[in-house]
This record gives structure tokens, C-alpha cells and sequence, in this order.
């Protein structure tokens, strides 16, 4: 006999205004079952849970509908009133008639019917709940970091910090990421390797952190304190333990016109390459779309130089698999190809660039060792035009609609670093918004304009034209003068819009978690879970959430890493009981369930079963491991015979609420 | 903002079906007009002033057959905004106006010439009814 009881919250006035609580209280009173049915202005507050605690004990329930907001918010809060009156923390349901009728619905008749339908639904399942038991789970105290930039780095210490060990997957040859490309950094202008090199160092030397440099992540197993990764090594010909990173194979390579992707493809470097000085591992790396040895077998200079044996063309992709507790994704970004937008004649002209260039252009270890100079002739350019917002905050699909948010800053710091080395240079930066929230941001953007002297035009560059005697003409609007200009510069820097790196979407399927369609990893929770995915035990670092600058990912990576080792400090975690289960005698084996199955719960074994005339056969069935199933009912719905089933909502209790809704 | 204003308004952005609140005010369709220099009001003050709701300035300007409808602000434009078409629309209204007829049908006669094709002499009538 079922002893159920309701609650009905008022929310304030975020349900009540628009729901006759007390009427939907009533109404649900005389449904079966329901032994009291009560309505409060907060329910989720201390007196509000005394309520249901005490309603458990004055009438035995066995049962607690709780109408109120989402279960997101306080499904939790109210299993646990419940466990601690003696009830069954799954012997609980809410009917969300907040964000599902009130907030929706404007008129109090239809909202209020609303609210007795979802209620009466709830009720309906409850009386079907049987009582669910969690199971503990152990945790890998083991971390793996996706991505070895800035944020992955910082992620990675902050753990290896705290006494577990970190793995990171970098894809490159080197880490460092695209910090390790620029030049200076805003709003204080120090150089960025000096700050970020004894970081990388930082990490290869901490006997917690373990670097898997030019590997990617080729499969993601398991769940939240379990995962199963399998790291693909791609073969860089070269032996990691025998390599010293001499650099004489990078000189001697006869292979010299391979685009230098460190230098944004504005030089050349060898075949067999370390990506830059500094890098870490200081390994060489043998690029086989350039090899002559491994295009045509004909070479093997590296080989030959190499003292220390090193160099190994035979060398394979290898897969090694590993376990972790928790996983950080430090992806990162990109910024945009310019080619789309024909307007800014960056195919045509070699003197339009991007800010990434410029920032290798006037690098001390770029292409012209750290002098400026325009990448056609050689020449130092006296007249600079930079257009800032170039494909951001743009309603088309050459671009992408959010503000990238790191572009108003790199470019004052690039026309201040220009004015501040060639004061002879005149720079123009055309600008929609300047936007430069943050600590010391906008006074660094005034002492561009008050102390360097740049000129902000407010307006967007509409055509730029080579011309044959080499000047640039840019052709913009100046809106405060309301005049069109037009200036004849000698270098035109575009500040390209950012977007994630291209192997996050393919990862987000890997870890089962989610992305907008901006591709940026979803946050939990805007406001108060920023640095947690959806999906639980994976943690986001840095760009791959959204646009940020450096100081923003650092803060975001060290959060990330906080609720990484909080995951690895548990010795179990507590499992959702919530699981799949079959039911052997009605299981045919046909395999539907197992290839749906994201997580890989469910296996199939051949069992004995007694038959009716007293023979036994041999029959093939399903069973699924509760420590892997997460209970996303994929299963239920692929069974042809309605063998599988989900705990806390099965079949039978979905059923109900359909029924309970079609009343 | 009086009635007869937000009447013209609704129409050039019914006509036109430019959605005037996507501008961001960056002034690239002024920055890429070849025609700029010809104008008065210039395209992003075209979108800028049918937001107010000024377009009987807007179709008192000789700007409106300035623009040479060459769309290159239209292919330009960030938030597809399309100016262009937002000054065909108040050409369309100069256009349309009643009671500033430039045509009166007694005058046609004179005007006639004999390489005039019929069809014109029909819209003309047409487009100056009184």
C-alpha cells in the first residue's frame, strides 16, 4: 500500500504567480495514494525540508512527490531530507513546474492545470519506485591533459603540485602551444617564452608529469574516476631516449624549403626539425610529408650525422593505452584563415598579414631576427594599418559571431611596441569597439593613444588594394569625421578572429561531453560550474571553453587542475544507482544493446537455463556492468524484446507517467 | 517620433527587408562604398536614419540616385545588414511619393519622341498618377 506525499513550492512568487499552489496541492490530494499534500512558500529551505522530514515520520510515507524547480538545481537537497528522515533517497520525484510551466506559461488557468498534469505524472512513477542502492566506485589517481599549451602546462603543474601524477598529450612536437609564438605579452610587455619557457621546463622536469609530446588521444573509454585512454604516438623517426637534441641533423638536412609553421610559414625550415630552441621535449621530429627518405628511400643524411644513433625511418605509430581518474582538455584555438575575406587582399598581397605573423616578424627568433620589416621587400614599413575584428562578431559564415576578445588588446600592444621601436612608423588601428575590460587593460590601451601617439579611427576598412608601386591602399570609413579614408600603407595587419582547434570536436564525441555550436566545450554551469564539462571527471582548460587571454587561462587552467585533484584526492566515489540491467529470461541476444552502448557496458556470455521439460540450454545474454553503465537508457530503447531496463526509470514506470499525462 | 514617420519607416523596412538593428555601427559599407564621395548620407547613415525614423530627409537627398546599387556593402557587411537594399527601399518611396508628381499626363504629349518605346509611356503614366 502506497503512502505518498506532495509538496508543493511556491518558489517566492517564481511559481506562485503564475501556478494556484494551493489549488494544485488539493487537486493532488485526492489522487491514489496520497496520504497528505501540503504547499510552502520555500521548500528547498531548512523549514521547508523539516517539513518533508517530518511528514515521513508523522505519516510513514513511502513515497515524496516534490513540485518545484528542475531537479538540476535541488534533486540532491531533497534525497537527502529524505535519507535523513529513513526514506529511500530514490523514493523521491520532482515535478518541475517552474522552469517547464510557470516560467513558460503566462496565464494562471493553463499554468495551474499544467502543474496538477506534471504532478499527477510524478506520482504516478513513484508509486512504481522500488528503493536504489549507490555503489562505490574506486578512483585512478592518475590526470590526463589534453593539449600542452599554456593552460594544459598550468593545469598540469598545479596537479603534479599537489602529488599525483599528470600525463600530457600534445600533439606537436614540442609543448608550449601558441604562447611559445608570441612575442610580447599586454599589458605588462614582457617577453612571453621568458615567462613561459621556465613553465615548459618546469614540466618536463617534475617527476609527477609525464609529456607524450606529437601524440594525440585516439579513444576514451570508462567513466569519472576510470577512464581508459588509448594515446596514439605518432612516429617522429626519431628515438626519443637516444636523441640529445643536438640540432646536426637539422643542419645538415638537405630538405630546406618546408614551411616553418613556428614562424607562421614565414620562413622555411629543415625536414628533420626542432620546432624552436626552447622546445620541450628537445627532440627532433622528421616530417614525412618533406623526408626524401621516407618519400623516395633516398637520403638518410640525418641518419648518418646523428652520433648518438638515433634516427629510426622504420619507426611506427604506436597505441599505448593507460587509465586516469580525471581528464583536463586544454585544446586551444586557432586563429581564422584570412582567405575568405577577398576584400583584404591577403592572398594577393604579402605585405597584409596576420597579428600571429606580425608577432614572428618582429620576434627575436623569427624570420628576420627580430627586425621588422615587410615580408615582400625586405623593407621597413613606415606607414602600418591594422584592422581589428577581421571575421569576429561577423553575422556570416566567413566568420564567426562572438567577439574574440584578446584582439583589442594584442593590437595596442602592437602599435605601442612599433611606435616605442620605430618612432618614426605612423600606425592606424580602424576599430569598431575598443573593448578593454580588465586589470590595467584600458589604461594600456590610453597609453597607446596618449603616450604612442596611435591613431584610432572608429570605422571598418572596406577594400584594400595593392598597388604596382608597392603601397597598400586601404580604403576605410572614419564614422566620428564622416568621411571615407584612404591611406597608402606599407604593411596591413589583420587581427583574425579566433576559433577552436580542430581536434576538439572530435574529442567532445570521445569524452561524450558537449560543445556549441561554436565549437567550445559547454561549461556546466555558466556562472557557477565554469570550469566542469557535463560530463563528470572532465575538466576545461583554457581557450577550448571560450575566448580568453593568458592571464584568464591561467586562472581558468589552476581552476581546472583544484577540481581535478579534489576528484583524485577520493578513494571511491559514489556511483549513480541509476543503471541499466537485463532480464535473462527475456533476453533473445541479439546484440542491439551492446552496439549502442557508448560506454561499453555491456558484454554478452553464454548461461545454463533450466528449461521447462528439465533439459538445460545453453542460451547467449546480455549483462551490463553497473560500474561503467551511466545509465543513459540507449539500451531500453534499442531492445527488440524489452529485456533491458533502466533502475529509477523503467519501462513500466514511463509508461505510468504517459498515462498519467494522457488522463 | 510622429506617426506619418513610423508609417514611412515600417514601409522602407517592409520593402527593403532590412532588419536595421543587426547594424554594429561599424561603418565597413561606408569604408567599401565607391560611391561615397558622390553622397550626402552615406550608407551607414541610411541604416542609422531609418532607425530613427528620419526618411523623408533621406528621400529629399540626391543621395538616394547616387548609390549605384553595386551591393558591395551588402557583400561586405559583418552582420548582414544589406545597406543597399535599404536605399532602394527609400528610392522606391521617393518614387512612389504622391503629390510630388514631376510628370503631369498633359505634358506627355510634347514629350513624345518616336524612339520612345510604348512600354515606358505606360509606366510613366503609371508611376505619376495622380
Amino acid at each position: 500500500m502506497n503512502r505518498i506525499g506532495v509538496f508543493v513550492c511556491h518558489c517566492g512568487t517564481n511559481i506562485a504567480s503564475t501556478v494556484d499552489v494551493k489549488a494544485v496541492a488539493e487537486a493532488l490530494s485526492h489522487e491514489r495514494g496520497v496520504v497528505i499534500s501540503q504547499d510552502y512558500q520555500y521548500m528547498c529551505s531548512e523549514s521547508g525540508q523539516n517539513l518533508v522530514k517530518n511528514a515521513i515520520k508523522e505519516h510513514n510515507l513511502t513515497g515524496v512527490v516534490i513540485c518545484s524547480c528542475s531537479p538540476r538545481m535541488h534533486e540532491n537537497t531533497f534525497r537527502k531530507a529524505c535519507s535523513e528522515a529513513g526514506l529511500n533517497p530514490y523514493l523521491v520525484e520532482i515535478a518541475n513546474i517552474r522552469e517547464q510551466c510557470s516560467w513558460i506559461h503566462k496565464d494562471i488557468t493553463t499554468a495551474t492545470e499544467k502543474a496538477v498534469i506534471l504532478g499527477r505524472t510524478a506520482i504516478a512513477k513513484v508509486t512504481l519506485n522500488t528503493p536504489l542502492t549507490s555503489m562505490e566506485s574506486p578512483v585512478v589517481k592518475r590526470a590526463l591533459v589534453i593539449g600542452g599549451g599554456i593552460a594544459g602546462i598550468q593545469s598540469a603543474l598545479d596537479i603534479a603540485e599537489a602529488g599525483f601524477e599528470v600525463d600530457i598529450v600534445e600533439k606537436e612536437p614540442t609543448i608550449g602551444g601558441k604562447m611559445a609564438q608570441i612575442d610580447k605579452t599586454f599589458p605588462t610587455l614582457d617577453c612571453a617564452a621568458c615567462i613561459l619557457t621556465p613553465k615548459m621546463v618546469e614540466a618536463s622536469q617534475n617527476e609527477n608529469i609525464n609529456i607524450y609530446s606529437f601524440s594525440e588521444v585516439s579513444d576514451v573509454k570508462g567513466f569519472v574516476g576510470n577512464f581508459t585512454v588509448k594515446i596514439k604516438r605518432k612516429a617522429r623517426y626519431v628515438d626519443e631516449t637516444k636523441c640529445t637534441g643536438c640540432g646536426l641533423c637539422t643542419e645538415k638536412c638537405p630538405m630546406k624549403k618546408v614551411p616553418n609553421e613556428f614562424n607562421a610559414g614565414l620562413d622555411n625550415r629543415t625536414a628533420i626539425y626542432i620546432p624552436f630552441a626552447q622546445a620541450v621535449p628537445k627532440i627532433a621530429t622528421i616530417d614525412p610529408n618533406y623526408c626524401m627518405m621516407l618519400k623516395n628511400g633516398k637520403c638518410g643524411v640525418c641518419s648518418k650525422v646523428c652520433t648518438a644513433g638515433a634516427v629510426d625511418y622504420k619507426q611506427k605509430d604506436e597505441f599505448i593505452e593507460k587509465k586516469y581518474g580525471a581528464i583536463v582538455v586544454a585544446t586551444g584555438y586557432n586563429p581564422i584563415s584570412p582567405e575568405k575575406f577577398d576584400e583584404y587582399a591577403y592572398s594577393q598581397c604579402p605585405d597584409v598579414v596576420t597579428s600571429l605573423e606580425l608577432e614572428r616578424l618582429m620576434n627575436a627568433a623569427g624570420p628576420n631576427g627580430g627586425t621588422l620589416l615587410r615580408p615582400s621587400d625586405k623593407k621597413h614599413p613606415e606607414k602600418i594599418v591594422f584592422i581589428q575584428c577581421v571575421g569576429s562578431r561577423c553575422d556570416d559564415d566567413r566568420g564567426k559571431p562572438y567577439c574574440s576578445k584578446i584582439c583589442c588588446m594584442y593590437t595596442a600592444k602592437h602599435a605601442m611596441l612599433i611606435r616605442e621601436k620605430y618612432p618614426d612608423t605612423e600606425v592606424y588601428v580602424f576599430y569598431i569597439d575598443v573593448r578593454t575590460p580588465g586589470k590595467n587593460f584600458d589604461e594600456f590601451y590610453r597609453r597607446a593613444v596618449e603616450q604612442y601617439n596611435v591613431h584610432y579611427i572608429k570605422g571598418m576598412v572596406g577594400k584594400v588594394t595593392p598597388k604596382a608601386n608597392g603601397k597598400i591602399e586601404v580604403q576605410g570609413s572614419d564614422m566620428l569625421a564622416d568621411e571615407q579614408l584612404r591611406i597608402d600603407a606599407d604593411l596591413v595587419v589583420l587581427a583574425m578572429a579566433i576559433e577552436p582547434d580542430k581536434s576538439a570536436r572530435p574529442l567532445a564525441t570521445m569524452l561524450t561531453t558537449q560543445m556549441d555550436t561554436n565549437d567550445f566545450f559547454t561549461e556546466a554551469h555558466p556562472k557557477l560550474r565554469p570550469v566542469e564539462s557535463a560530463t563528470a571527471g572532465i575538466f576545461l582548460s583554457g581557450v577550448c571553453q571560450g575566448p580568453k587571454d593568458i592571464p584568464e587561462t591561467v586562472a581558468q587552467a589552476s581552476a581546472a587542475a583544484a577540481k581535478a585533484i579534489g576528484l583524485l584526492c577520493k578513494n571511491s566515489i559514489t556511483c549513480n544507482p541509476c543503471v541499466a540491467h537485463s532480464d535473462e529470461l527475456m533476453c533473445n541476444g541479439c546484440s542491439a544493446c551492446e552496439k549502442v552502448c557508448p560506454y561499453g557496458a555491456i558484454t554478452y556470455e553464454n548461461k545454463e537455463f533450466r528449461m521447462p521439460d528439465r533439459t538445460v540450454a545453453v542460451r547467449r545474454v546480455a549483462s551490463v556492468n553497473p560500474a561503467v553503465c551511466q545509465g543513459c537508457g540507449a539500451c531500453t530503447v534499442a531492445c527488440p524484446s524489452g529485456a533491458m531496463d533502466l533502475n529509477g526509470f523503467s519501462n513500466s514506470q514511463i509508461m505510468a507517467e504517459v498515462d498519467a499525462i494522457c488522463k | 517620433m510622429n506617426s506619418k514617420n513610423e508609417n514611412l519607416k515600417e514601409q522602407v523596412l517592409r520593402a527593403s527587408g532590412v532588419n536595421v538593428l543587426k547594424c554594429m555601427r561599424c561603418g565597413k559599407c561606408s569604408g567599401t562604398c565607391p560611391a561615397y564621395g558622390e553622397m550626402e548620407y552615406h550608407p551607414h547613415q541610411f541604416v542609422y536614419m531609418i532607425e530613427k525614423g528620419d526618411i523623408e530627409k533621406l528621400m529629399n537627398s540626391p543621395s538616394i540616385y547616387r548609390c549605384l546599387t553595386c551591393f558591395a556593402c551588402v557583400d561586405r557587411c559583418p552582420r548582414g545588414v544589406e545597406p543597399a537594399k535599404a536605399v532602394e527601399a527609400v528610392r522606391l518611396m521617393a518614387v512612389r511619393k504622391q503629390d510630388g508628381n514631376r510628370l503631369k499626363p498633359e505634358q506627355i504629349p510634347d514629350m513624345l519622341d518616336e524612339d520612345m518605346p510604348q512600354q515606358a509611356i505606360v509606366t510613366a503614366l503609371r508611376k505619376y498618377r495622380k
